[in-house]
């Protein structure tokens, strides 16, 4: 970690969840990084696939059941309705501190020169064309591009 | 700490962002932009009037926000101010460095 006195070059960022604030936490990081001048890209695989999928990203939800950091006992939170609920706590409490929605994110980090990919064995799985996907993914890939295209000095790879 | 700039010796912090806009002109703000690799344009001047603007309407700058201003989209201000372009602009623009996250 000596090269460039540590300097962070690159992050790689895989996300693997579809649930609002793993989302968020993914694309602040890749955000963050661009503020600061520093290159970001996204790969997302499994249920991360939500965030790019043009019908779902505007749906995520925020999970209710399995998280203690909730403080809603697991029976309570797995009550219809509950999930929406939380949700739409959430959006408010974004909406006020200036978060865009999921679709404006993805179109800031485009702007922003983030590069997205997509997994190509995730898309196989869930039965995804490219087409499904938001228009500014870059393209499909397997893990192996990922991994190539995560070479060089100062690069970080992030697991959501 | 004080830093000589364009000539003149001018208060910065340790980041190097002006601390008193007072001791601001545009010949400071193409110094430190001449340290950023960056000559000023006419678009540059547009964003670093409107950080000013803004600044001192004491308007939370954030990247989403300069995106939504009608002066920048964020692509170009991203190919203006290529390395961190919120921090490099506002350096420029004399201001302080936004807090924002976003």
């Amino acid at each position: 970690m000596n090269e460039n006195n540590g300097a962070i070059k690159k992050m790689m960022i895989i996300l693997s969840k579809g649930t609002l604030e793993n989302v968020y936490a993914a694309f602040v990081l890749a955000n963050g990084a661009r503020m600061e001048g520093i290159e970001a890209e996204m790969f997302f695989t499994f249920f991360g696939l939500e965030a790019v999928h043009q019908k779902k990203l505007a749906h995520l939800h925020t999970a209710t059941v399995g998280n203690p950091a909730m403080h809603i006992p697991t029976m309570l939170g797995g009550l219809p309705g509950m999930e929406a609920f939380a949700t739409s706590m959430m959006k408010k409490e974004m909406e006020k501190i200036d978060m865009p929605d999921v679709q404006e994110f993805l179109e800031i980090l485009s702007a922003s020169g983030v590069k997205l990919w997509a997994c190509k064995l995730a898309m196989d799985m869930f039965h995804y064309k490219k087409e499904d996907l938001y228009e500014g993914i870059d393209e499909v890939i397997t893990v192996g591009d990922f991994y190539k295209k995560s070479e060089g000095d100062g690069v970080h790879m992030l697991f959501i | 700490m004080e830093k000589m700039i364009a000539g003149k010796p001018i208060t910065v912090n340790e980041e190097g962002y002006l601390t008193n806009f007072n001791q601001w002109d545009e010949k400071i703000g193409e110094a430190i932009a001449a340290e950023a690799n960056i000559s000023l344009t006419p678009r540059h001047w547009d964003v670093i009037k409107y950080l000013q603007t803004e600044e001192k309407n004491q308007v939370p700058l954030s990247i989403r926000r300069v995106g939504k201003s009608g002066v920048v989209d964020i692509k170009e201000f991203y190919s203006l101010f290529p390395n961190a372009p919120l921090k490099t602009a506002t350096k420029i623009a004399g201001i302080p460095k936004p807090a924002s996250c976003i």
